[in-house]
């Protein structure tokens, strides 16, 4: 369902962060985007986010050729695509609940749906106790499920995860990646850039490693790296 | 139609909120526009005066009087009239002998009139005034005439009309460049205002791109903030401009100078014209202002 096909993104400043990068991303897949700094993980997520344009090659996402899209139509790739980001980005002025009925608001849904389908994506997450909580009153594994139930509450057909577990402890990590995995097992196509070892190695699962823009290994089991 | 219904509301809310949220620069905003439109509106005023001074004077203005020469004959009297008769744009050519003239001089002195009776000889020439369908024929009649011979003078009150519109034309050029400038301040300010808004919101707009807000929707608030700056302001200046010529108005007609507001436009017959021009200039200076500070920011 996602296709890189001889990607290159030189941006403009000379820094070349993609290099010929090929890679086939099939529905319901769990992919984990492994790398150093640098080596091109966020470049990769933001071409399919349509952030940035790719120099040169083809990018597919549903069969669809998304290579260059006109800026009017980046809205509706994006509603198909959950995200998650290391820093939460929840608002604060706005209740767990209100965080999540955001991202339904901002697309148009309606009042009715909204009270239908937020308190389930809550429950999902174990937040619903929480509802009416402001961030600042939640732990980091709470705002990252928050920010997590925000992302699927469109019900994208791709969650894309970038270092979800960054600023967390291993337990709460582990508790947000049975969620994710659970997300996944619904049919959600994911993607996950870490740098969490320990995760990598314990999920067996299929790992992309980048490094200098190139894409060096990609294993259907993989660990985080070969040489230890 | 529901869904785009409730977005304009929720968009509609939170312009306001954007306004209240930086107070002090809406107002600096309201303010420049209401005083850009102040002046506008002072300017229009003192020009659809100056309009109205000139058409109705103008049935004063498109007569031109002409004089005849004592020893000229009656057939030259005719060919004169036939003559004028065919120039472009003349509506009537009328005759006014020695007796008329001396009719309406006495007329018009009224009780002093005895006076002209002792006269031995009757000193007023014979004459034509003639009628044009529009003042600008008043140059090609007036050269035309000039070529005719037993012609001793022509009276016409091109020069003061002239005058008038120049004037008038001063007054409407300065004051246009001044009315851009203030413009421009406005659109100024007020994007500037915009912008206070949208760097309080760029989390928010943040999250709003990532989860497939289209751009319109994340516009939308901004551009409604500015056009509520843009019809406040006009609207104040609307009432400030209204209370100030309704205030001039009933002062000059209470000191009894009927003479210059019955050439004033009263206030009722152009307040709606004010309002339309005022709104949409106002609306106009908001839009500008708001795209122009969400032009550079919201791409991604």
């Amino acid at each position: 369902m996602i296709i890189f096909k001889n990607i290159i993104k030189e941006y403009n400043n000379g820094v070349k962060a993609l290099n010929n990068i090929n890679l086939h991303i099939g529905k319901g897949e769990f992919v984990f985007v492994v790398g150093s700094s640098g080596a091109g993980k966020s470049t990769l997520i933001k071409l399919l986010l349509k952030e940035v344009e790719p120099t040169s090659g083809k990018l597919f996402f549903n069969k669809k050729d998304i290579t260059k899209v006109k800026n009017r139509k980046v809205p509706i790739i994006r509603r198909k695509i959950g995200v998650v980001f290391q820093d939460f980005r929840l608002l604060p002025n706005k209740t767990v609940y209100e965080n999540v009925a955001f991202a339904k608001e901002i697309i148009g849904a309606s009042a009715k749906e909204i009270r239908r389908q937020v308190p389930i994506v809550l429950s999902m997450v174990g937040l619903s106790k929480k509802a009416s909580s402001y961030p600042n009153q939640l732990s980091g594994g709470e705002k990252q499920r928050v920010s997590i139930a925000r992302a699927i509450v469109n019900n994208p057909t791709v969650l894309i995860a970038d270092e979800p577990t960054g600023n967390l402890d291993p337990d709460t990590a582990g508790d947000i990646m049975d969620l994710i995995m659970q997300i996944n097992r619904r049919g959600t196509t994911v993607i996950m850039a870490t740098h969490a070892k320990d995760i990598v190695d314990s999920m067996q699962r299929r790992v992309i490693a980048l490094s200098k823009g190139k894409v060096v290994r990609d294993d259907q089991r993989g660990v985080y790296d070969h040489e230890v | 139609m529901t869904m785009k219904f409730r977005i304009l509301k929720s968009m509609i809310k939170q312009g306001f909120v954007g306004m209240w949220r930086n107070r002090m620069m809406s107002l600096a905003s309201i303010g420049s526009v209401t005083s850009a439109l102040m002046i506008l509106g002072m300017v229009l005023i003192l020009i659809l005066n100056i309009n109205n001074v000139t058409n109705m004077t103008k049935e004063q203005f498109d007569e031109i009087h002409i004089y005849l020469k004592e020893d000229i004959t009656d057939e030259q009297i005719d060919t004169i009239e036939n003559e004028i008769q065919n120039y472009e744009g003349v509506l009537s050519v009328v005759f006014q002998s020695k007796e008329q003239a001396l009719e309406i001089m006495k007329k018009r002195w009224g009780e002093e009139s005895d006076l002209l009776n002792g006269l031995e000889e009757n000193p007023f020439p014979r004459s034509y005034i003639i009628q044009l369908e529009d003042i600008k024929y008043a140059d090609n009649v007036v050269s035309n005439l000039e070529g005719l011979s037993g012609i001793d003078k022509i009276k016409y009150f091109k020069d003061i009309v002239k005058r008038i519109i120049s004037v008038s034309n001063v007054i409407k050029n300065g004051s246009l460049i001044v009315i851009g400038i203030l413009m421009l301040i406005s659109i100024f300010i007020i994007s500037n205002t915009i912008k206070i808004t949208v760097a309080a919101r760029k989390k928010e707009i943040n999250i709003m791109k990532y989860v497939g807000a289209t751009n319109g929707y994340i516009r939308g608030p901004f551009i409604i903030e500015g056009i509520l700056l843009g019809t406040i302001g006009s609207a104040l200046a609307v009432i400030l401009v209204d209370v100030a010529y309704q205030y001039i108005y009933k002062i000059l007609n209470n000191r009894l100078y009927v003479f210059v507001t019955s050439y004033m436009v009263p206030s009722d017959d152009i307040f709606i014209d004010v309002v339309i021009i005022f709104m949409t200039i106002g609306i106009g200076i908001g839009i500008l202002g708001s795209i122009i500070s969400l032009r550079r920011f919201l791409r991604v």
